[in-house]
């Protein structure tokens, strides 16, 4: 599918800018980190996990562990897609039961994703408490669900796409606001 | 009601005859052949563009009654015959009860009387409830009307028995046909062994199962000075014992089913229930064997071996389905199609094993050729035709036919047995 | 996305490498479930399965199961015992009633090579094949081969020696068929009457000789003997496979060192294999029952997951 890119609305510096801060805020409201976990979501949400980790870890020299969750066995569109999802390990370690998990994505949107991700988190144990980290909001809810942090909230038409890019795997720190091109 | 035939080529390989002739038939007898007949008060029949030949025999069909005749009957296997362009079925003996007597002979000679619509000649059993153990009453069969002897559907395993028939049968001068399987190689075969048996999971029957037998009849004839023919032959190596024994001039004659020249073994990738027969379609050599066999006349008959099956019988998992293929309306368009057209067999050859050799075979005398004097059973082809197999038209009760949906060009348009026109619509 | 376009599993024969794979990498993803406290993901919920099975068999039929179990189908078990003499309803019949209750998915085991493809061409559910007659037996040639990635990574030029009675062998048709389709290179050794020499045009190498065919193996697959063949001539004695054919230290210290030891089972300790290399740490057979329960997870999951498409070749 052709894509037209609309705008970039975030580049390298402002997406540092804003981990540093959502940092700042997690260390304020978690007073135990030895009790923190961070689950990244498939993909790019592993990324930002990892991010944070490193983060906290030179603030406050602490290792906060970070696990890989693949939501694709809790979807809930399962039986209507088209083609299916390549299923991917999900690789947690380490217990999350009495934890507090910190769940991060890249993108938040209807909220299924984290409906799924949540879902899986309680068969894998019983944490303490989940929050959520996600890099960018862009509304339309379809779910009571809402983010702890959020790198930036970015009203969007349902036409369009955000597409979060980084470094790990797409050569760049960006946030893009794509279309799909008008038909010939 | 006199027939006259008019300009159809005419062509009888027991004269040598081949041109464009017109034929006088009256009360059921051939009177006149020659180039141009006049003739009042005869129904013409316009043959032109059309082969005019002695009607066609089938020495191997299985009518299945008595007692099967929920999957054919007398009548419905003579329409599938006459549809499929045969003036004579040779009907073998394993019906239920088996053809080992007087009585069922009877039984099968006065019901084709009077419900067949075309010649039925019985071929009686060898052995009493094709046991294999102990002989039937020979020539009271033959006195009832058997043509010939077969244990078909099985073979005689024991060979003093089968030598006993032999030497019997031969001062009766009636033909043993044998239907080659030494049944413990064969055992629970499903299809030919070889690459393709091993590559589908199914047991295998080997070549060996039929070239043995073939091999040991040849032997037990040839002692006897007796005559054999090999039902459906299917093996390279049984072409080989075949062509040797002829050579010494051992009396065997072979006849060979279209399927076997036709399909191997590779195509039962499909389990394809109507692709199991016995014996098995077999690999790429015995199909090329066979083709150079009916070529050079080491095999002698086409034949059908007409095997009607249920639907629900053949709509099961490979292992259950019994054997055999409802080949009578099929056989003449598949012949002509692949090998007459094509030029691989002349038409005269192909006319040749489909009705000289069998009545010469049988010893029917005033069949298998058109002259004064001969029966007026007459078998007419269109060899442009164009037909696509259609098993549900089919007129036998059974559809077991693996070639629906073939698109053959060569048809058989009309008989006519006993000096009338059969036509299986009406 | 993934690219897996089966509606049914009925042969290792008509999957791709991309297929194969597609299994295999899934399998690797689901096997992570078993090991949690909660062996359960949601994504089959809902879904009916059906193990018909017509042959004995406790060991795939539990298999199946808990796969279907784990992935949070339902699940029924279907067995009916064959015989030669089989009295009453067909096998078509059976499967037409069982459709009238809307299963998605039928597992079938059949003495019939074949079978599960027939029943394909008039049921509307997806089939899965769990062993046809002599034919084939994908998911084992599946978890064999996910077994077999575990220890050695790749496929491509590994000598695998299958050992056995090859000509009667589903596990081993499918393990030929796949392992070729991989690139590794595959050797069956047995005795003659049960390694017919046509084998040698599936690709593979054919020896009589056990102990020359091991020199360079990397995986040593021991099948199961059955005493029947015996009883149908096929070797002499049981005393006399053994000597000739059975896996026992000394022979495996002819392969190559770390080459594993796999067996489909039920293993014969003292006829195929001894039981020293059967509990030896070389050999992955638990190993393969457990892989059984991923490689089936992930068919499941790949045949039902997603719309329902229609009939793929």
């Amino acid at each position: 599918m052709e894509e037209k890119i609309k705008a970039r609305v975030m580049d390298a510096g402002k997406i540092k800018r804003s981990l540093d801060r959502m940092t700042t805020e997690i260390l304020e409201r978690n007073r135990n980190l030895k009790n923190l976990v961070i689950v990244g979501i498939r993909t790019r949400g592993i990324y930002l996990g990892k991010r944070i980790s490193q983060l906290i870890k030179e603030l406050e020299k602490i290792e906060v562990p970070v696990g890989v969750l693949d939501i694709t066995l809790y979807r809930d569109d399962f039986a209507e897609l088209e083609t299916q999802h390549m299923v991917q390990k999900t690789e947690i370690d380490f217990p999350i039961s009495k934890k507090d998990v910190l769940l991060v994505d890249d993108v938040l949107f209807t909220g299924r994703t984290i409906r799924a991700a949540m879902d899986s988190l309680f068969d894998l144990g019983r944490p303490q408490s989940i929050q959520l980290l996600v890099l960018i909001d862009r509304g339309h809810r379809e779910l009571p669900i809402r983010a702890d942090y959020t790198g930036k909230v970015l009203p969007t038409s349902r036409r369009e796409i955000v597409q979060v890019r980084l470094i790990e795997i797409d050569e760049t720190d960006e946030v893009l606001i794509t279309e799909p091109a008008k038909l010939e | 009601m006199r027939l006259l035939i008019k300009n159809g080529r005419v062509v009888d390989p027991s004269s040598g005859t081949d041109e464009t002739m017109d034929i006088l038939i009256d009360k059921g007898k051939i009177v006149d052949l020659k180039a141009k007949i006049e003739s009042e008060n005869a129904q013409v029949i316009d043959a032109s563009r059309l082969v005019v030949a002695p009607g066609f025999i089938d020495m191997h069909t299985h009518l299945r009654e008595p007692g099967q005749e929920d999957k054919e009957d007398i009548h419905t296997a003579s329409l599938a015959a006459a549809s499929g362009g045969f003036t004579s079925l040779c009907a073998m003996p394993n019906t239920h009860p088996a053809n080992d007597n007087r009585g069922v002979t009877e039984y099968i000679l006065s019901e084709a009387s009077r419900r067949s619509r075309v010649n039925i000649f019985p071929i009686a059993a060898i052995t009493k409830g094709l046991k294999g153990e102990e002989l039937t009453d020979m020539a009271d069969l033959i006195s009832a009307g058997a043509v010939a002897f077969s244990d078909n559907g099985t073979c005689v395993q024991n060979s003093l028995v089968m030598r006993r028939a032999l030497e019997y049968s031969n001062f009766l001068q009636a033909p043993i046909i044998d239907h080659c399987e030494d049944l413990s190689l064969s055992r629970d075969g499903l299809m030919h062994e070889g690459f393709s048996s091993h590559l589908f999971g199914l047991k295998g029957i080997p070549a060996s199962a039929e070239d043995i037998m073939v091999a040991r009849d040849i032997i037990l004839a040839e002692a006897a000075n007796a005559r054999i023919h090999i039902a459906h032959l299917s093996t390279s190596g049984g072409v080989y014992f075949v062509r040797e024994a002829k050579k010494r001039k051992v009396k065997v004659t072979a006849e060979v089913t279209p399927h076997h020249l036709i399909l191997t073994d590779s195509a039962l990738e499909s389990y394809n229930t109507n692709l199991k027969v016995n014996p098995p379609l077999r690999g790429q050599d015995d199909v090329q064997a066979l083709l150079d066999a009916v070529k050079e006349g080491v095999v002698d008959v086409f034949a059908t071996d007409h095997a009607p099956h249920t639907a629900e019988e053949k709509d099961v998992e490979f292992d259950r389905a019994p054997c055999g293929i409802d080949g009578l309306e099929t056989a003449v368009s598949l012949l002509l199609d692949k090998f007459v057209n094509k030029n691989i067999i002349s038409l005269a050859r192909f006319i040749e094993m489909f009705s000289t050799r069998p009545a010469q075979i049988l010893g029917l005398k005033d069949k298998g050729r058109i002259a004064p004097g001969a029966d007026a059973d007459l078998t007419i082809l269109n060899l442009h035709k164009e037909i696509v197999v259609d098993v549900h038209r089919f007129f036998s009760k059974s559809h077991n036919n693996p070639f629906h949906g073939w698109k053959l060009k060569g048809a058989p348009t009309m008989i006519i047995v006993n000096g009338k026109i059969v036509d299986p619509w009406s | 996305m993934l690219e897996f376009k089966q509606r049914h599993l009925l042969s290792i024969q008509n999957l791709d490498v991309s297929d194969i794979m597609a299994i295999l990498d899934t399998a690797e993803s689901l096997a992570e479930i078993s090991t949690r406290e909660v062996k359960k993901v949601p994504t089959l919920r809902g879904k009916t399965v059906v193990n018909l099975f017509f042959e004995p068999s406790t060991r795939t039929r539990s298999s199946f199961e808990l796969a279907a179990k784990r992935l949070s189908a339902d699940i029924i078990n279907f067995s009916q015992q064959t015989s030669s003499v089989v009295k009453g309803e067909t096998l078509k019949d059976t499967v037409l009633n069982l459709e009238a209750m809307n299963p998605d998915a039928l597992i079938i085991r059949h003495s019939c090579s074949g079978a599960p493809y027939f029943v394909s061409t008039f049921c509307r559910s997806h089939v899965i094949n769990a062993g046809d007659g002599s034919h084939e037996h994908p998911t084992q040639a599946l978890l064999d081969a996910f077994t077999i990635r575990q220890q050695k990574k790749n496929f491509k030029n590994l000598r695998v020696v299958i050992v056995g009675d090859i000509l009667h062998s589903r596990v081993a048709r499918s393990n030929i068929f796949l392992l070729q389709k991989v690139g590794a290179q595959v050797i069956l050794v047995g005795p003659p009457p049960l390694l017919p020499e046509e084998f040698k045009n599936f690709g593979t190498q054919i020896s009589y000789d056990l102990d020359r065919a091991l020199e360079g193996a990397d995986v040593i697959m021991m099948l199961r003997i059955q005493k029947e063949r015996q009883d149908a001539n096929f070797f002499p004695s049981i005393r006399e496979y053994r000597n000739l054919y059975c896996l026992t230290e000394k022979r495996y210290n002819l392969a190559n060192k770390d080459a594993i030891i796999m067996h489909p089972g039920p293993i014969n300790r003292g006829v195929e294999i001894s039981s020293e290399m059967a509990d030896s740490i070389k050999s992955v057979i638990l190993k393969q029952v457990e892989n059984g329960i991923s490689i089936r997870m992930a068919v499941l999951y790949l045949l039902l997951g997603g719309k329902e498409r229609e009939t793929a070749d």
